[in-house]
């Protein structure tokens, strides 16, 4: 929070556009400020840009117009290891987990460190004491220090998620984005991965934007909550101002709320 | 709507017509070939007895040259070694460069026409081009079947690569990560355990055609083999055809065991 104390957003998206078929923008000019600290839901129905939203920021998808300042620098021309650059500060957390399904844990979470390990280094994974060292503290605090040696394969949904999750901050990050992190998890481990992020995310100062299909949770633990429609914003508040007219406007219509 | 033709209308399967007249056709193929090739039973009975007279003279097995035969068999294994060593090395980049998910068509359509170009002519025929360029003996056959191997495992690399989760890519590319390191943690690990599997089979098949090529001057036990069948020393092929399958065996154990080694003991429950 500290660095950017000065007025100046950790991360600012500025009119940003994208089309995957032109003409049929699924982002629509969206602008958003993301300051140092706290937990971003973002909110909308399937298809209204969400996680091109997210794969947007770090450029797994390639926006169409708009500006994306990360750390007050444009990061949307940027490529090659610029580009790798700017990725490894930005920590991602997928919905279907993405382990590396034939690694173990540690080998997932050292995936972590890619980006500052030569070519030679990773594939004799010769990785420095001090992200072997950072790997089990995060193991710790996500409570998977037993399942160390394990293959990703053989966790369960909400073991995953969470080496999903120590994988993002094994990259120091100074943002954390998280697509739809519980949307393939029962509703007891979505709330538990959802405390884990809030409060890794407090305890590493970085904010953290997820993407989430359920309200409730949303609004459980967000500090703030964006709603999308149509690829734009039609919402942005505390969660205590989102209210079913609101709700009615972002997913329209009012029969599916009790 | 009539009841008539509303039954018409919701009829459980789709006749097939493309399909009932591709097998029309294959059936009216083989009539006309066989006919066209003169087969009877006449001449296939007769072909028996030859072959019970050729299998009398064949036994017992003979060992006439002692040292012809090791030779041939321990440059056999030679060749099928290095080839598939040689090939095996050169399929890496040239798979991974012919997979259409991971590169742009400039880089996997030269790759693809190496494959097609490799894989377009038995190794017999590779064979005698090799021996046209280098000469008689064990380096022809050597290159006749790194062509071989390539046709065949960077075909299998390319089509195994083609098939991963791009999801586990993504996240590796999310790091940061080169695209070396994307290769060695997000790329590699998934596709490991088949490209052993792959390797493993092309050394089988260069065992396999390493006693073939002998045959055309490329080296190896299929010259020794060749020139005892023109010698009519049939107890001696015998001999000959007897240590090529014990070879092949210890070679398919051998396969087995890599195999297990570095497959199965990686395979944990995949439930």
């Amino acid at each position: 929070m500290s660095e950017h104390a000065q007025g100046q957003a950790a991360l600012s998206v500025r009119g940003l556009v994208k089309e995957y078929v032109r003409g049929k923008k699924v982002l629509d000019g969206l602008s958003l400020d993301f300051d140092g600290q706290g937990l971003t839901a973002v909110i909308g129905p399937s298809g209204t840009g969400k996680s091109t939203l997210l794969r947007c920021i770090n450029r797994l998808v390639e926006p169409t117009a708009g500006q994306i300042l990360f750390g007050g620098r444009d990061i949307v021309p940027l490529s090659g290891r610029e580009l790798r650059q700017v990725r490894r500060r930005i920590g991602m957390v997928f919905q279907e987990y993405n382990l590396v399904e034939r690694l173990s844990v540690m080998e997932n979470l050292l995936c972590g460190r890619l980006g500052y390990v030569s070519a030679l280094r990773a594939w004799l994974r010769r990785f420095a004491p001090a992200d072997i060292e950072r790997a089990f503290q995060l193991l710790d605090q996500v409570g998977l220090a037993e399942q160390v040696h394990q293959r990703a394969d053989a966790l369960s949904g909400g073991q995953r998620q969470r080496v999903g999750i120590a994988r993002a901050l094994m990259q120091a990050p100074q943002l954390l984005l998280a697509d739809e992190p519980t949307s393939s998890l029962d509703p007891r481990t979505s709330v538990e991965i959802m405390e884990l992020m809030r409060t890794l995310g407090r305890e590493h100062g970085i904010p953290v934007i997820v993407n989430m299909h359920d309200v409730d949770l949303a609004r459980r633990f967000a500090d703030r909550i964006v709603g999308l429609a149509g690829g734009a914003r039609v919402f942005d508040g505390p969660p205590a101002e989102l209210d079913e007219a609101m709700l009615s406007r972002i997913y329209g219509g009012a029969s599916w709320m009790q | 709507m009539k009841p008539a033709s509303a039954a018409r209308a919701r009829r459980a399967f789709k006749p097939d017509w493309p399909a009932r007249a591709g097998w029309l056709l294959l059936v009216a193929y083989v009539v006309y070939a066989v006919l066209r090739l003169d087969f009877s039973v006449d001449r296939f009975v007769t072909g028996l007895g030859h072959g019970a007279r050729f299998l009398e003279r064949m036994m017992p097995p003979r060992i006439a040259q002692p040292d012809s035969l090791l030779t041939g068999l321990l440059e056999s294994l030679e060749i099928a070694v290095l080839a598939s060593f040689a090939g095996i090395l050169l399929s890496l980049p040239i798979g991974l460069l012919a997979a259409r998910n991971l590169m742009p068509a400039w880089a996997s359509w030269p790759a693809r026409a190496v494959i097609a170009a490799a894989r377009s002519f038995h190794p017999v025929i590779v064979a005698i081009i090799f021996v046209k360029a280098v000469g008689f003996g064990a380096l022809a056959g050597i290159c006749a079947l790194v062509v071989a191997s390539i046709g065949f495992t960077a075909k299998l690399f390319a089509e195994a690569i083609e098939e991963i989760s791009l999801k586990q890519v993504e996240a590796v590319r999310a790091t940061g990560a080169s695209f070396l390191n994307v290769l060695s943690f997000g790329v590699l690990p998934q596709v490991f355990g088949r490209f052993i599997g792959f390797a493993t089979y092309q050394l089988d098949s260069n065992l396999r055609n390493s006693t073939m090529v002998g045959i055309v001057g490329a080296g190896g036990i299929g010259g020794t083999l060749f020139s005892a069948f023109q010698r009519f020393d049939y107890d001696f092929v015998a001999a000959i055809l007897l240590c090529i399958i014990a070879m092949i065996m210890v070679g398919e154990i051998l396969a087995t065991w890599v195999r297990r080694v570095f497959v199965e003991r990686g395979r944990v429950d995949e439930e």
